[in-house]
């Protein structure tokens, strides 16, 4: 714990950033009303209070694809994630979460911890969050039931791990998009931006 | 001379159709002149600075075409020609012909290069990132979605439609009443029912111990009755189908009869152990509900009244309707519960079993109403504790729908004209509200009462309901008038039948 404080190291930075995602992406799914608020319960996390799903198949799936995530950021191979939501009846893809990843691969050499503090990181990750929830103001309504998945961008070279298969980037066409802040562990940078189906025609 | 030489010159200029002498030669003959001389002649002599070894047609289109295999078409050069092709230039024939010849050439360029760089392009633009330097996966399995059934928030948030105000943009729901009429001394007591609108569009009010008629074509308001003694109380009132006699249940556990036109009694009906709060006529039969739970069944014909009894409720009976087509009798109690009992048989001593008996209401049932449009469909309200309204259907015995409409169910009434359902509430709300049938939706509220409504009734025509509060107002509200048209169009139905009929008679 007292390594932690003073920097960060490479396992640390890959925990730090799966956890921001297991966030962020349970604030998505409740600030989109993806899932109905009544299945989240508040917790405190980043001095914040922030929303968890209690929903068991959610939690179970979220739980792996974290726990997965957390190797390749570890391993350095993720490039991004994206969580993309789509029309349960035609399919139409709606909006897209991007969370590029850029990996600091010299790290996985030397594992000498690099001089950022996890305060620093978590007032970064906070303001990320922060903007997660603003974006209700401005993304449109998302009027009809809609289901999610999330795309998991790794090198090419990987290989793909039971239960897991490879897919489309599932792109919207005529899309608007927002980028939102970005954060960095000084290992992992990771940009965030959100793309939503223009609606105005 | 010379002058004449010019004059004449001068001369043919003028006259332009003879041909110029001295003028420098036309295109065509320039050209057909040349290439004689070229195909006869050694092309060097003519152009000495030219190479010897040009080819024939090279030196007819010089440089022009590059690249040009020899075998190209050339300009026509045949000496004069059929053809006046006055602009040449804009044809772009060197273009044209470069790209005639090429055409089935390979292109020289690398095409394996070319494309992979596309295909990167494509990739990126497409994808958003390079395919060939990453993999897209996801875990496997269907996408995750909600629960079945589950309806976005912020859409019930952002897209809600006020009100929906009936399709009908013409109607027009005042929300004031159309006339206030004063009740004092009225009981506020839930469980009486103390109003009704008879088909001679009499109002019956009951103001603790008289009756009052209100002549709703002239206004007049009449004294009926007063209870004999002072303590005594009117429980309940009700009209026969007709509109001459009126049902007068009281405190004193008697049923009166009264003539309405002659304003006097009939008859005094006593078989009842405690008070009559509800009443209700099917033909000549009338039924009455006690605070004991029994109800019982006059036949107002006959000296001996009392033809059966309905054991069921265990507490008051507060809400007594009979089917529009009389083949059931609904009765609500303080209980909780509706029975459904058969019409009456004639010579049967009691009044039969229950056909249905409903406990899903929590409080007690005192507004009823049948449909008049479908005999079989009942409604039901639930007082404070239940605040729910119920849609029954009769053949069935099942709850169609239930609403909770947020206050206490003090009456409910049908309104054929838009096919309504208008309910009366007390605590919390204290008003009244139209809804669409079947679907329920809320056409209007109606806020007016300071008190909770005790009762509501529909006119004859169903153009007016009159409703009695706690307030000690009677109001009535002229909210299901029908479109003037549309009436008229009604109107002018009923008269052409009429003549029709008029005319079959004659």
């Amino acid at each position: 714990m007292t390594s932690t404080l003073k920097g960060i190291t490479l396992k640390g930075s890959a925990e730090l950033v799966a956890e921001f995602f297991s966030f962020g992406i349970n604030s998505i799914l409740y600030q989109r009303g993806i899932y109905p608020p009544e299945t989240f319960s508040r917790v405190t996390q980043y001095d914040m209070s922030l929303q968890l799903t209690t929903d068991t198949k959610l939690k179970n799936y979220l739980a792996n694809v974290v726990s997965q995530l957390k190797e390749w950021l570890f391993d350095c191979t993720v490039q991004k994630l994206v969580l993309v939501i789509t029309c349960l009846e035609t399919n139409e893809v709606l909006e897209r979460w991007q969370f590029d990843i850029a990996c600091d691969k010299t790290a996985k050499e030397s594992s000498a911890p690099r001089d950022k503090s996890i305060k620093s990181i978590q007032e970064e990750i906070r303001s990320v969050i922060r903007q997660i929830t603003a974006s209700v103001t401005f993304l449109p309504l998302l009027e009809t039931a809609c289901s999610f998945d999330l795309l998991v961008y790794t090198d090419k070279d990987l290989e793909v791990p039971d239960k897991w298969e490879e897919s489309g980037p599932q792109i919207i066409d005529q899309s608007e998009v927002v980028r939102l802040r970005s954060f960095t562990t000084s290992i992992h940078k990771v940009n965030s931006m959100v793309a939503y189906k223009r609606s105005d025609f | 001379m010379a002058q004449f030489g010019f004059e004449n010159d001068i001369h043919s200029i003028l006259k332009l159709d003879m041909p110029i002498t001295n003028a420098p030669m036309a295109r065509w003959q320039r050209k057909a002149s040349s290439s004689v001389l070229a195909s006869s002649a050694n092309p060097s002599a003519r152009s000495p600075g030219k190479n010897g070894n040009k080819s024939l047609s090279m030196s007819k289109t010089p440089s022009k075409t590059p690249g040009k295999n020899g075998k190209t078409q050339c300009t026509p050069s045949k000496a004069g020609g059929d053809r006046f092709i006055p602009i040449r230039n804009n044809k772009q024939m060197d273009v044209a012909s470069f790209l005639l010849s090429k055409e089935n050439e390979p292109m020289d360029t690398n095409p394996s290069t070319v494309s992979l760089e596309c295909q990167k392009a494509w990739s990126v633009t497409l994808n958003g990132c390079n395919l060939e330097e990453a993999k897209i996966l996801h875990l496997g399995g269907k996408p995750l979605n909600a629960p079945e059934g589950y309806q976005n928030n912020l859409k019930v948030l952002y897209s809600h439609v006020p009100t929906p105000v009936s399709t009908k943009k013409t109607r027009y729901i005042s929300s004031v009443p159309d006339r206030i009429l004063d009740a004092p001394d009225l009981r506020n007591d839930f469980y009486l029912n103390l109003l009704d609108w008879s088909r001679e569009n009499l109002l019956a009010v009951a103001l603790h111990d008289s009756v009052y008629l209100w002549d709703a074509t002239q206004g007049d308001i009449v004294l009926l009755m007063k209870m004999e003694r002072e303590e005594d109380y009117i429980c309940s009132v009700s009209w026969i189908k007709e509109g001459n006699y009126l049902a007068i249940g009281g405190s004193d556990c008697k049923v009166q009869l009264w003539d309405v036109e002659t304003q006097k009694r009939l008859r005094a009906m006593a078989s009842h152990t405690a008070r009559v709060g509800s009443l209700s006529w099917n033909n000549h039969i009338l039924s009455s509900g006690s605070r004991s739970g029994y109800i019982h069944h006059h036949d107002v014909r006959v000296a001996n009244h009392h033809v059966s009894t309905l054991s069921g409720h265990s507490q008051e009976v507060c809400g007594l309707k009979w089917s529009p087509d009389g083949r059931y009798l609904a009765s609500g109690g303080n209980d909780n519960l509706v029975y459904i009992w058969p019409g009456v048989q004639e010579g049967s001593g009691r009044g039969g079993n229950a056909v249905h008996v409903f406990s899903e209401h929590q409080g007690a049932v005192k507004a009823l109403a049948w449909c008049p449009w479908q005999p079989n469909i009942l409604a039901s309200g639930g007082g404070t504790s239940d605040r729910h309204i119920r849609i029954w259907n009769i053949n069935s015995g099942s709850c169609i729908t239930a609403l909770d409409s947020q206050s206490q169910v003090s009456s409910l009434a049908f309104a054929p004209n838009y096919k309504e359902l208008v309910s009366s509430h007390g605590y919390a709300h204290d008003n009244i509200v139209i809804r669409k049938y079947p679907s329920l939706t809320k056409v209007a509220e109606l806020n007016g009462h300071e008190g909770r409504v005790l009762n509501l009734t529909m006119s004859p025509d169903f153009s007016t309901m009159a409703t009695v509060a706690a307030d000690e107002t009677v109001r009535l509200w002229k909210s299901f008038e029908l479109d003037p048209v549309k009436k008229k169009a009604k109107d002018r139905m009923v008269k052409s039948t009429g003549s029709i009929i008029h005319q079959s008679i004659r």
